[in-house]
């Protein structure tokens, strides 16, 4: 198992949220190599996101899932058997930064409803992004708990639209993916 | 560094890798390639149908052990290899696909004959290539060539647009490639190995369960040595047939849905079961919970991925299994003795089970059934000549009533199960090894199918046998509606079949019908000698049903032996 330096495992197994952070050849056709083998083997993908890496011929890919050991254990064989994926880390919440961007907009007729949301985005770290006379669209970066939270904070006053990035994460600390 | 068209770049790259036969079919958007062909030294045969290309190429890899190579025009011609291989993805046989494709400039615009070949094959090949420019072809070639051959082989697409076939453009050959993400041998882990021995050599009752990774090593030899070292029985899979001589003393023959009573049974009483190059098949092992229970499983693979995907297992080896097998064979202490009393034990229970099935399983009344057509067929085939058969009753008879004798010379449609694979395969075996019979066991239905590759077989002078086992009938689904669907007949009578003999006689080949177990004698002769393709056209009852039987979703326990 050589791409798979920094395995971790859990013993039990029950479902949780993995982060795969996943380094590939930087090519067309090799995002769509790997959502289609999720598709066929029938595992689950909740975010996906893709960017390009320190190299310029390499992306690096951060794909959560929710799943038992087991079955994190194959879906992790079977994308290292893909020639196009170069190495796998598998992150947990306590080894990993990782950091989500969402984009939600809300009802906001009554200026005091503007001024809250306004109060809740500060208590949140978010960003007013754009603001008339119908609406409020903030900006949150954090964990997806984290924004989730401030999408139940908020859902009283009606949210029109949200747009969520999925998790881009690195692990912690001097781990380096030595390529 | 030389000027050439990539065309003529990929004829030369495939020249490199040795190719000997090229199976395919042209059409516009390979007709830049098939002109290079003209000035090339491979061989290539003209198929009737895409599909039989990539059989032809798969047969022909199963036997030689190294990729065949299979050629078809864009859409409609690629399409049509698909099935070919998906079944050799199924079976990791290695062939290289090489499709022409639309021009880059026509690439999604719906053109004549386009189809996204690398989108619909992405799920049943190890990798596919496009390149985008000519001078990628030679290097192209070569990753695909190792690709394909090494770690678990597998097929590789490689597809051509063509305007990159016809540029003209300076070309580098390189010897040595290296491919990033991409590292299939792996130096099997001692630790390991030395927990397997330590179990094999502590267990009573231990059995090996040899699979298709054992022909795909070939680590004849190894296996046999192994067995013979410690006295273990050997059970085959049915990817596994003819991994292990099935006439020597330690053989059972095929476990599984449709394996050998006395296999199954024996699996069932061991103590530890080493699997090697094995994938514990839904089909070979029944119910995966029932397999194996708490006892040893060891589990030698080349593929990291199939370790614990069935079935976990109590130590696990990853490697060639041939390498593997080796180092397990040197950690066995010279002064190792089996405990003969156990062993003798253990032998004597092996006696008593075959010789209880032997007495129990009564064949068919009738002059000529599927049983004692194939056990003349063995009698008169030399122990070298080749067998592949097609998919069914007829895959399923060759599997129980043929015994292999030369390892290696066995193969059929095992893992997608693909009707009218036999035939071509049987081909491009036979231009694999020419100078051996090549059989291939062939039901009515399975045969209809890829019959048109008798034009091949006799026009490109690859001449084999179609033992044809004729029930006029989709036998084995006709077998399940009669067990599990109280008769009901449905779409299963092949009403109208053609004179097989006249079909045969009409491409040139030769054709025998026989209605007695002489006649049977005699075609064999004449065909065996002869060297011409031949239709043996062998009429059984379409009652005939295929024992013993495992029912999809049971365990081996409920094995059903006769009706």
């Amino acid at each position: 198992m050589q791409k798979n330096k920094n395995t971790i495992f859990d013993e039990d197994n029950e479902n949780k949220m993995y982060i795969l952070s996943v380094i590939v050849e930087n090519k067309p056709g090799v995002l769509f190599r790997i959502t289609n083998l999720f598709r066929s083997r029938n595992f689950n993908i909740e975010s996906i996101t893709v960017g390009i890496t320190e190299k310029p011929d390499l992306s690096r890919m951060t794909i959560t899932t929710v799943s038992d050991v087991k079955t994190l254990e194959q879906l992790v064989k079977q994308l290292q058997k893909l020639i196009d994926i170069i190495q796998i880390n598998v992150l947990n919440k306590e080894n990993a930064v990782y950091r989500e961007l969402a984009l939600i907009k809300m009802n906001a007729k009554d200026p005091t409803t503007r001024i809250e949301i306004a109060n809740f985005a500060t208590i949140y770290r978010g960003n007013i992004m754009d603001i008339s006379n119908e609406t409020i669209t903030v900006e949150i970066i954090g964990t997806p708990d984290k924004i989730d939270a401030f999408k139940n904070l908020v859902s009283n006053y009606g949210i029109i639209q949200v747009a969520r990035t999925g998790v881009s994460a690195l692990p912690r600390g001097a781990v380096n993916d030595d390529l | 560094m030389s000027e050439m068209s990539g065309a003529a770049a990929l004829m030369a790259a495939l020249e490199k890798e040795k190719v000997e036969y090229i199976f395919g079919l042209p059409g516009g958007a390979n007709l830049p390639i098939y002109d290079a062909l003209v000035d090339s030294k491979i061989r290539h045969i003209l198929v009737r149908h895409e599909q039989s290309a990539a059989h032809m190429a798969d047969g022909y890899a199963r036997i030689k052990r190294k990729a065949g190579v299979c050629f078809a025009t864009s859409g409609p011609g690629a399409t049509n290899l698909v099935t070919g291989i998906a079944t050799a993805y199924a079976d990791s046989s290695p062939i290289i696909a090489v499709t022409g494709q639309v021009a880059l400039p026509m690439i999604g615009k719906d053109a004549f004959q386009e189809t996204d070949i690398i989108g619909v094959t992405n799920p049943c090949t190890k990798y596919a290539f496009q390149p985008r420019i000519a001078s990628e072809i030679p290097e192209m070639v070569k990753k695909s060539f190792y690709i394909a051959e090494s770690g678990r082989p597998g097929p590789v697409l490689i597809d051509i647009p063509k305007d990159v076939q016809q540029q003209v453009t300076k070309m580098d050959f390189p010897e040595y490639i290296k491919v990033r993400g991409y590292n299939p041998i792996v130096d099997a882990d001692l630790s390991e190995i030395n927990k397997a021995c330590e179990m094999i050599l502590k267990a009573e009752k231990p059995m090996i369960m040899a699979g298709g990774g054992v022909i795909l090593s070939g680590a004849f030899s190894e296996l046999q040595t192994l067995a013979e070292l410690l006295s273990i029985p050997v059970v085959t899979t049915f990817k596994g047939k003819g991994a292990f001589p099935e006439n020597h003393p330690l053989a059972l023959g095929p476990i599984g849905m449709h394996g050998h009573a006395e296999a199954n049974k024996m699996v069932q009483e061991a103590d530890c079961i080493l699997a090697i190059g094995a994938r514990f098949s839904d089909r070979t092992v029944g119910r995966f919970d029932e397999f194996g229970k708490d006892i040893n499983v060891i589990h030698f693979d080349v593929d990291p991925a199939e370790i614990g995907k069935n079935k976990s297992v109590n130590a696990a080896v990853i490697g060639d299994v041939k390498s593997s097998l080796r180092t397990l064979i040197k950690l066995i202490p010279k002064n190792f003795r089996t405990n003969e009393e156990i062993s003798k034990l253990w032998l004597s229970r092996k006696r008593e089970i075959v010789n209880y099935y032997e007495e129990s399983i009564k064949d068919y009344s009738r002059e000529i059934t599927a049983k004692k057509a194939l056990k003349k067929l063995r009698e008169i085939l030399p122990a070298d000549g080749i067998v592949t058969t097609e998919v069914g009753q007829c895959q399923m008879w060759a599997s129980l009533h043929f015994d292999v004798i030369s390892p290696g010379t066995f193969f059929s449609s095992t893992g997608l199960g693909t009707m009218g694979f036999g035939f071509p395969a049987s081909i491009g075996a036979k231009a694999a090894r020419t100078d051996v019979p090549v059989v291939d066991i062939a039901g009515d239905g399975s045969f209809n199918m890829t019959e048109n590759s008798l034009a091949v077989s006799v026009l490109e002078e690859l001449p084999v046998i179609v033992f044809l086992l004729n029930n006029q009938m989709l036998g084995m689904v006709a077998q399940w509606q009669r067990t599990f669907y109280n008769r009901r007949y449905s779409g299963v009578h092949q009403k109208n079949c053609p004179d097989y003999c006249k079909l045969a006689e009409s491409y040139g080949a030769q054709a025998h019908r026989v209605s007695s177990m002489d006649e049977l004698d005699k075609a064999l002769k004449v065909a065996v000698k002869s060297n011409i393709a031949t239709v043996i056209d062998i009429p059984i009852d379409p009652d005939e049903d295929v024992y013993p039987f495992v029912a999809p979703g049971t365990g081996l326990k409920d094995m059903i032996i006769g009706a």
